[in-house]
């Protein structure tokens, strides 16, 4: 037994290398390189080699690893399921500790340009991520085009604050509204399709905008991008270090000395303090019988029906609300970048998005936290390895459906439970 | 001059779309049988177009006669393909099987994500250019002003599309695994009750489709000379598009949604803006899904309780 089980991974291990070298021989072995307009091949065996070896090995330890498998599944998914106890229990000191970490992050001593800059973006994505959730992780809805609210947003900020002059404060609305009309309008049609026809139509959806923002010149000046995008001010003060004549600003108001910091502090404030209204919006949002009909559409769509839940409307105000914060999120990027482009919105950034709320668990709250600090400072990390990282942003991704496919935080709380009664 | 540039158009229209027709089948399939959208399938598609490419590069140092080496591309790039999507189904999709409905399309997501980058890592993220590998052709209607032209290469691309589909059709009709796939479609459960492996059966509908989708690639890069590890984002989508308005689920619908999706986009670009191209294969796919979701050869799909 335990020699034919010997003799059959060998085979298996051996068969797996000879894959590996069909996979990796042709695409990492003859490696292209342009020679005075002329392709040449340069080969690069040595590689293949290590990673054919690498393939087989692996495989066989794996084997060896299945085959005594039974005992350790049941501590995996234990371990999952203390994690989610924990949160569970002790979620709600845990997110007090988090939000009053966050109020003071920009005032510990180790905290620097670099790590308050990546705290923003870390900022963004996790708004980001909770506007997305209540498309996905409560209306069950998979958006791939969430990009697009994104960049109308950005957008729409942007126009208005250059041709116009409004201050950030007006702005704000005006954009959530456009991105919302913008959810309203493209969800009307496209929401009575099903799960998968809906991923790909929205994904056709923000590559739409992406090719209209590239293309239509006259008005978002096409790849060149849009300039000069008004930074925004605290309550009509703005962040300067030379005042015009006769002009209050921020240091000179309070009577401190110019710091650039002071701009970046705010801007931090600023997307933690939307950030924790999408989050808080969201967990008022769920308990509301809108709330309560979005969960239950995502679980049965016909029962819904039944009962006399209007699938459409329901799904249209998921939509719409969740392409609001999304279009929140982009006047931020757009009023801290002060340049946007149609480059910021393509579709790897929509990719990111979905995988930070299904990393996290669909409609946990605390697993999109917990996702974009993973994912965004693994980013972040290997910044040096450009298709590597993203090589690992994908297998991640399809790693997690496998092993576990709801998430970091797969057990969920019901919204709603019936009081425990005394009497048992 | 007017008819002439129709016919031009015509031409580029027909090859365009066989070449989105041999990629759509894949998607349809793999619909078909499993009922899921492979997402990843462009980029095998783009691996496709590289091994041919690597493939011509190595010929070209050799003397060996065209024809030889055309067919020669062709196996391997198929072959080695084919290895793509039998790995990418082994790791990405059969763990998948009874999970919940949208977790195989986020698994192929992520698996795209892996091939673009994979190939962008090894072979260079810059584009690359191929020599043309069939030159000449016929031209005619000289004296209208406009010269209409069909190159042998784009009588190549349809005469091998027509013969592997003729291939194809076959093996679906009258081969045991052929009916053995049908029977999957149908009913998995019951199929494997009467002694069919489904595993295999899938297995190898996901090697057929991504080994069309190589001959897809390697007509890609034969046709416009220039490719990149990009090209496969694009080129799925319109495919799928393709697969959805013939039809998805159904073979003969693909090919026919390839072809006019092919015809759509070089008309669109012909006739009203180049710049916009791409925006006419995305209206069409939001307009079949919506108003036409069946396609022209599908089946009505009930949801059932």
């Amino acid at each position: 037994m335990e020699k034919k089980f010997f003799q059959t991974s060998i085979k298996d291990s051996l068969f797996t290398g000879l894959i590996a070298l069909a996979l990796f021989g042709p695409i990492v072995g003859l490696r292209t390189v342009a020679k005075n307009e002329v392709l040449e091949v340069h080969p690069k065996w040595f590689i293949v080699l290590i990673i054919v070896i690498v393939c087989a090995v692996g495989r066989f330890l794996t084997n060896l690893y299945v085959y005594n498998r039974d005992q350790k599944t049941g501590i995996q998914s234990s371990i999952g399921k203390s994690i989610s106890n924990f949160l569970d229990t002790k979620g709600y000191q845990i997110a007090l500790t988090a939000i009053i970490f966050s109020v003071i992050f920009p005032f510990l001593p180790f905290t620097d340009r670099y790590l308050m800059d990546i705290a923003i973006m870390m900022l963004t994505y996790i708004m980001l991520g909770w506007g997305l959730n209540i498309v996905i992780g409560l209306a069950g809805l998979l958006d791939l085009g969430y990009v697009a609210f994104y960049a109308v947003g950005a957008y729409s900020y942007a126009l208005f604050a250059i041709h116009f002059g409004w201050s950030f404060w007006i702005c704000l609305p005006i954009a959530g509204i456009f991105a919302a009309m913008f959810g309203v309008l493209l969800g009307f049609p496209v929401l009575r399709l099903r799960g998968d026809y809906l991923a790909i139509v929205t994904l056709a959806f923000g590559e739409m905008i992406r090719i209209l923002l590239l293309n239509w010149y006259q008005l978002t000046k096409g790849p060149d991008g849009l300039t000069g995008i008004p930074r925004p001010s605290f309550f009509g003060l703005p962040f300067k270090s030379f005042p015009d004549e006769g002009e209050q600003t921020f240091h000179t108001f309070f009577g401190i000395e110019y710091n650039p910091m002071q701009r970046i502090i705010f801007l931090y404030y600023l997307i933690l303090v939307l950030a924790l209204i999408t989050n808080l919006f969201t967990i008022k949002i769920r308990r509301l019988p809108i709330g309560r009909a979005w969960e239950a559409l995502r679980e049965d769509e016909i029962a819904c029906k039944s009962l006399g839940v209007n699938p459409r409307n329901t799904k249209l105000t998921a939509f719409a609300i969740g392409a609001m914060f999304g279009g929140f999120a982009g006047s931020f990027f757009a009023t801290r970048q002060a340049f946007i482009s149609p480059e910021s919105f393509t579709f790897i950034e929509s990719a990111i998005i979905v995988a930070i709320v299904v990393l996290g668990g669909m409609g946990s709250q605390t697993g999109v936290v917990l996702a974009t600090v993973f994912l965004i400072g693994l980013i972040e990390v290997f910044r040096d390895f450009e298709s590597y990282r993203m090589i690992a942003f994908g297998g991640a991704m399809v790693l997690i459906m496998i092993f576990r496919p709801r998430g970091i935080l797969a057990t969920r709380k019901p919204t709603i439970t019936l009081e425990k009664s005394s009497s048992k | 001059m007017d008819t002439a540039y129709f016919l031009q158009q015509l031409i580029n229209g027909v090859t365009l779309g066989s070449v989105y027709g041999l990629i759509a089948i894949g998607y349809t399939m793999v619909y078909g049988i499993i009922g899921m959208i492979n997402f990843a399938h462009g980029d095998i598609f783009m691996v496709g177009a590289f091994i041919a490419l690597i493939s011509f590069i190595l010929f070209a140092l050799t003397s060996i006669a065209l024809p030889i080496v055309l067919l020669l591309t062709l196996l391997i790039a198929m072959v080695f393909t084919a290895c793509y999507g039998w790995t990418v189904e082994k790791l990405a999709y059969k763990p998948l099987r009874k999970s919940f409905r949208l977790a195989p399309l986020i698994s192929a997501l992520g698996m795209s994500i892996v091939l673009q980058n994979y190939v962008q890592a090894a072979q260079g993220a810059r584009i690359k250019t191929l020599q043309p590998v069939i030159q000449g052709g016929f031209t005619f209607m000289e004296d209208t002003g406009f010269t209409v032209s069909l190159s042998y290469l784009q009588i190549f691309i349809v005469l091998v599309t027509i013969v592997l589909m003729a291939i194809f059709t076959l093996l679906i009709t009258k081969t045991a695994l052929g009916r053995a796939q049908r029977a999957c479609e149908q009913d998995r459960t019951m199929t494997a009750l009467m002694g069919i492996n489904v595993d295999r059966t899938i297995s190898i509908t996901f090697i057929i489709g991504s080994s069309l989708a190589s001959v897809a690639g390697m007509m890609f890069v034969m046709y416009y000379g220039v490719i990149d590890f990009y090209i496969g984002f694009l080129a799925g989508i319109k495919a799928f598009t393709a697969a959805v308005l013939g039809g998805i689920g159904s073979v003969p619908g693909a090919m026919l949604g390839g072809l006019l999706i092919g015809l759509i986009e070089v008309f669109w670009s012909g006739y009203i803006s180049i710049e916009y191209k791409d925006i006419a294969a995305f209206t069409v796919l939001v307009v079949v899904l919506i108003f036409f979701p069946t396609g022209f050869l599908g089946k009505p799909d009930i949801e059932k309780v």
